[in-house]
């Protein structure tokens, strides 16, 4: 609230500046709202105003063998990576908090560094090593490294949830009987699993984003539906594109929701906020 | 434990306190062992699926293996050799020898490859001289190389072949910064023709420094309404940063296509409003280029501004203001720099992931936005120059590595002033 003292000149401050920030929100969320109709539309050009209602693009994709096979192949390379991702990076996280050691620090910062390293290196570099032993052009290698990339989210996440975790939680399970692979499952995991499942929704949206790598790695057997995205741009926008986009932005909202109701869940369960 | 020591005999003491420590060593070494062997598969894993690949890239940038791989025998010798008289007879029969047997194989195409790339017109001599080769019978191997080209008779030639005959080599990253060896073998610039990655190299931090600065320019505003909102409207606000941010890149590539074409509602509303009569051209150039990516990173700066300005207090703000310091004056003085370290964090995530983009760029761009990563692709994919490719791949590694330990020394610092207080 603008309070009654202020000078015209703070006035108009106040109302510009607003303003600016409505102008960033338009640019934020203008890319989103315009393509999702276009895919809704009769005719092939993705232009306003749009001249009828179709679902002849989304049938489009569907019975297109080269989506279809790209829809799949995302499906398939996806959820493994992730799952990969989420079981190295659960344990290496608890662990990482648990002790100390000399090069822990920098051992930490190999851990997070595929999400800093400019991942065109990444994608050469692994072509490089994995071509001469088979592993370029196979599903293996492209789900390896897509492990490998969302890895960092998953430790950061559960490091992050770790760090209000009692660990007299797990001393008194262990005096009360339980083995460590017990107690790990029923008491560490189902406080730490909030962290564990953001970080696997970090790591399944990179993955599942991820176009670079799989430019060098896959072979035309493997392209996901981010390479078939990226080629289809290159040569000739279509609807068909529209409607791919609207189905991964569908999908990416679903992911923020899940991860606002876990984020929001934790709050709870930490007691802030209410 | 000293007061129970204390009442025993000396020696009791200090065995029941030996094995004691004992006892807490090996406890404390099985904890270790226990919660190393849960971080053992995660460090193995990424070393083979990326610390090894990205070493073998890094090193693949001072390899020289084609002539060496060669003709062995021949580089040997010429690494004893003192460079000024001419060779002697052994090199020459090794020399003979060695490119007899390479003849016609692609191990000879790669290291004529090679040698072309330093001296223009090296292939075709490389080529002539193994077409004679072995000698004919009763000839010496020094005549028919000269009878082959007489360039061999030259010890400028060999002291060539010399230089490139070493198992590594600084030219792939003297070239990357427009240098290269000069026939004696000093640094000296390229030519102006070879001389276009220091533009590159330019061009990626100039483009990375730009959108870094349109991020702040318009992430400082938001990041800081949503700090001084009640967490309601905060929240709300929020969904609007986050749901680009998890919107793939290629959905948002595409609708900025859209947008910005020709005939695409950037341009119908520009020319309604009057502002031009006829379409501009916005995208496939560089103002598409900066409109996706500052689009894209935006997320990326206001998320650590935001987090930083909700945890400073209004009160030092109000207490300026009572105090009569002018509104702009104040949030210089006493807001902004509390800010800082959100901002800088911000701004130095962008600009390492700004360094690296390469599909942006190559979907919304011209040639002349082309970035450094653009061109590790190119030599990967499309010349297969790995020398160069993993030079370039070198100098943007180094350069996130650096950016990256400024940034964690930014964000520690902040986490410990943060816990201080």
């Amino acid at each position: 609230m603008i309070p009654a003292y202020a000078t015209p000149l703070e006035r108009v401050w106040y109302y510009a500046f607003r303003v600016l920030c409505g102008l960033v929100l338009v640019f934020l969320m203008l890319p989103i709202l315009v393509i999702a109709p276009l895919s809704f539309n009769a005719d092939s050009f993705l232009l306003y105003p749009m001249s009828g209602f179709s679902l002849r693009w989304y049938e489009e994709f569907l019975t297109s063998a080269a989506w279809r096979q790209s829809f799949m192949n995302s499906l398939i390379v996806s959820p493994i990576a992730t799952l990969l991702a989420m079981a190295l990076g659960t344990p290496a996280a608890v662990g990482l908090a648990r002790i100390d050691f000399p090069g822990k620090a920098l051992l930490t910062a190999i851990l997070i560094s595929p999400m800093v390293v400019p991942v065109v290196i990444v994608g050469v570099a692994t072509y490089l090593v994995f071509a001469p032993i088979g592993l370029s052009g196979s599903y293996i290698g492209l789900i390896l490294v897509h492990a490998a990339l969302g890895v960092p989210f998953v430790v950061t996440t559960v490091t992050a949830t770790l760090q209000g975790f009692d660990f007299n939680l797990v001393r008194a399970a262990s005096s009360l009987g339980a083995n460590p692979l017990t107690t790990f499952f029923k008491v560490t995991l189902p406080i730490v699993a909030p962290g564990v499942i953001s970080g696997g929704l970090f790591a399944f949206g990179t993955s599942f984003d991820e176009v670079v790598v799989t430019l060098f790695l896959a072979g035309p057997e493997q392209s996901t539906l981010p390479r078939q995205m990226f080629a289809g741009i290159r040569e000739n926008i279509s609807p068909t594109i529209a409607a791919v986009a609207t189905i991964m932005t569908v999908l990416s909202t679903l992911m923020l929701i899940t991860l606002e109701g876990l984020r929001r869940r934790g709050e709870r369960m930490r007691g802030e906020g209410k | 434990m000293s007061k129970l020591s204390a009442t025993m005999p000396a020696a009791l003491a200090s065995e029941n306190t030996v094995s004691l420590k004992r006892q807490l060593g090996r406890a404390e070494r099985m904890k270790k062992l226990k919660y190393g062997a849960l971080i053992a598969p995660l460090a193995i894993f990424l070393l083979l699926t990326f610390v090894w690949p990205i070493s073998a890239l890094l090193k693949r940038s001072v390899d020289n293996p084609e002539v060496i791989g060669a003709l062995p025998a021949t580089s040997a010798l010429l690494s004893d050799w003192n460079g000024e008289n001419a060779p002697d007879a052994l090199v020459f029969a090794a020399f003979a020898r060695e490119m007899g047997e390479i003849k016609g194989t692609p191990v000879l195409a790669g290291a004529a490859k090679r040698l072309n790339m330093e001296q223009p017109g090296f292939r075709s001599l490389m080529m002539k001289t193994a077409r004679a080769m072995p000698p004919a019978e009763g000839v010496s191997p020094r005549d028919a190389l000269i009878e082959a080209d007489e360039r061999w008779a030259d010890p400028a030639t060999w002291r060539f072949l010399a230089r490139n005959a070493t198992p590594y080599t600084g030219r792939y990253l003297l070239a990357s910064v427009d240098r290269t060896y000069d026939e004696q073998g000093q640094i000296v610039r390229a030519g102006d023709d070879q001389a276009i990655y220091v533009d590159v190299l330019k061009r990626t931090f100039g483009m990375s420094a730009i959108v870094t600065a349109f991020c702040l320019l318009l992430g400082f505003p938001l990041a800081y309404l949503m700090a001084t909102q009640p967490p309601k409207i905060a929240n709300t606000l929020m969904i609007f940063v986050l749901l680009p941010f998890w919107t793939s890149v290629l959905v948002r590539v595409a609708a900025w296509i859209v947008l910005l074409q020709t005939q695409g509602l950037v341009n119908q509303a520009l020319m309604a409003l009057g502002v031009t009569d006829h379409p501009l051209q916005l995208v496939f150039n560089s103002t598409g280029v900066y409109i996706a990516m500052v689009h894209i990173l935006l997320p990326f700066m206001i998320l650590p501004m935001y987090s930083v300005m909700k945890g400073i207090s209004p009160t030092y703000m109000r207490a300026a203001l009572s105090l009569g310091c002018p509104p702009f004056k104040s949030f210089w003085k006493i807001y902004f720099p509390q800010a800082l370290p959100g901002v800088s964090a911000g701004a130095l995530l962008v600009f390492i992931l700004c360094m690296g983009y390469y599909i942006t760029p190559a979907l919304l761009g011209s040639p002349k936005e082309q970035m450094a990563s653009y061109f590790v692709a190119f030599y990967t994919n499309q010349t297969i120059n790995w020398g160069m490719a993993a030079a370039l791949s070198a100098i943007l590694f180094v350069a996130t590595l650096i950016l990256y330990m400024v940034y964690t020394r930014l964000t520690g610092q902040q986490d410990a002033a943060s816990k201080a207080r």
